[in-house]
């Protein structure tokens, strides 16, 4: 569905992503993990159109991501995005107008269940209803692919699990689902797979029941023995 | 339901299951929920839900029929072995506990005797 083929994002003065090459399948829920400027932000943004790669080719079923992709990608990025006049319900008609497959009445249901209103003006919003809005607003296109980052991020927990189930109510046969959090507990049983980000690269892709069968570990475990620091020195 | 991460989550949903199976939460004959409300029920991903059902029919805890849906199984004496097994699976767990704390069969048969009074 979406693949990038050893995709490369110089800026300036770094590399933020270094040839990760990936192929994500529809039904699956994927963790996108690593710490802070591992690069997947940078990632999500190719895969969503919004930056272009250096090198290496980003691909939603074979054809690079455009205009066309943006039509069956939804993306949820970790900075606000509304006008600060917006309030709630303008932010969807606004998504309305550009998203055909936008739907007003999901994500008026989703407002509710976030517990905000359409007249709420976006500007008076605390960081965890602006956050909750965004999840509304990525959530209410009925799309094939869904990139949240940091969905999690700043939401106390009895809003986490509304997301969780919203998520997954989203999540079926045919959409595929990419969420990126350092926030790893949230995810250990809504996600299948886990995709481990070191430095740009794909250190390692891992079906997290597998993992917990022939191991024992948890995506968490998983991560602190990728990420750690326990080497030993000889 | 809390999971243990580092346990298979499909395991730990199908043991509430068979718990609930049981103990007559859900009788024999009865409907289980479709594969995408078992995971929203338990907050699991739907692949997982999905492997919990193939597992309890592998089992013969449960059959799905064409069209229709998943049921827990009719078949008593099933039923009855299941009991048997997770009380096994209980005294077992007991008595691994109990050898990490250094008891004796006797003084663990002597505890058992003690909590009955």
């Amino acid at each position: 569905m979406l693949e990038s083929r050893n995709i490369v994002k110089k800026f300036l003065n770094k590399t933020a992503v270094d040839g990760i090459s990936v192929k994500l399948s529809p039904g699956r829920v994927y963790a996108m993990l690593g710490p802070n400027g591992s690069g997947k932000t940078t990632w999500m943004k190719m895969a969503a159109g919004l930056i272009k790669p250096t090198s290496g080719e980003m691909l939603y079923e074979g054809t690079p991501v455009g205009i066309e992709s943006r039509k069956h990608i939804t993306y949820m990025s970790t900075e606000p995005y509304f006008y600060t006049w917006m309030t709630a319900g303008d932010a969807g008609r606004y998504y309305a107008d550009f998203f055909e497959d936008f739907h007003m009445d999901s994500y008026l249901s989703l407002l509710e269940r976030m517990e905000l209103r359409p007249e709420m003006k976006t500007r008076s919003l605390s960081s965890g209803m602006m956050a909750k809005m965004k999840i509304a607003v990525t959530l209410a296109r009925d799309a094939r692919v869904y990139l949240l980052d940091e969905p999690f991020n700043g939401i106390d927990l009895l809003a986490r699990d509304e997301i969780r189930q919203t998520i997954l109510e989203r999540a079926g046969e045919d959409k595929t689902m990419m969420l990126s959090s350092h926030l790893v507990e949230e995810m250990e049983a809504i996600a299948d797979t886990a995709l481990f980000i070191k430095d740009g690269r794909l250190a390692e892709e891992a079906d997290l029941e597998a993992l917990r069968t022939e191991r024992g570990l948890s995506m968490a475990d998983r991560y602190r023995e990728i990420y750690g620091h326990t080497e030993v020195r000889a | 339901m809390d999971f243990e991460p580092n346990r298979p989550i499909w395991l730990q949903v199908m043991n509430a299951l068979e718990t609930d199976i049981v103990t007559g939460r859900r009788p024999p004959g009865d409907k289980l929920p479709g594969g995408r409300e078992l995971a929203l029920h338990y907050s699991i991903n739907p692949n997982t839900a999905a492997r919990v059902y193939q597992e309890l029919e592998k089992a013969g805890l449960c059959e799905t029929r064409r069209g229709l849906g998943t049921y827990v199984t009719e078949d008593q004496t099933r039923i009855r072995a299941l009991r048997m097994e997770l009380a096994q699976n209980a005294a077992r767990d007991f008595l691994n506990r109990m050898e990490t704390l250094g008891l004796s069969p006797a003084e663990i048969s002597a505890l058992l005797w003690k909590q009955e009074e």
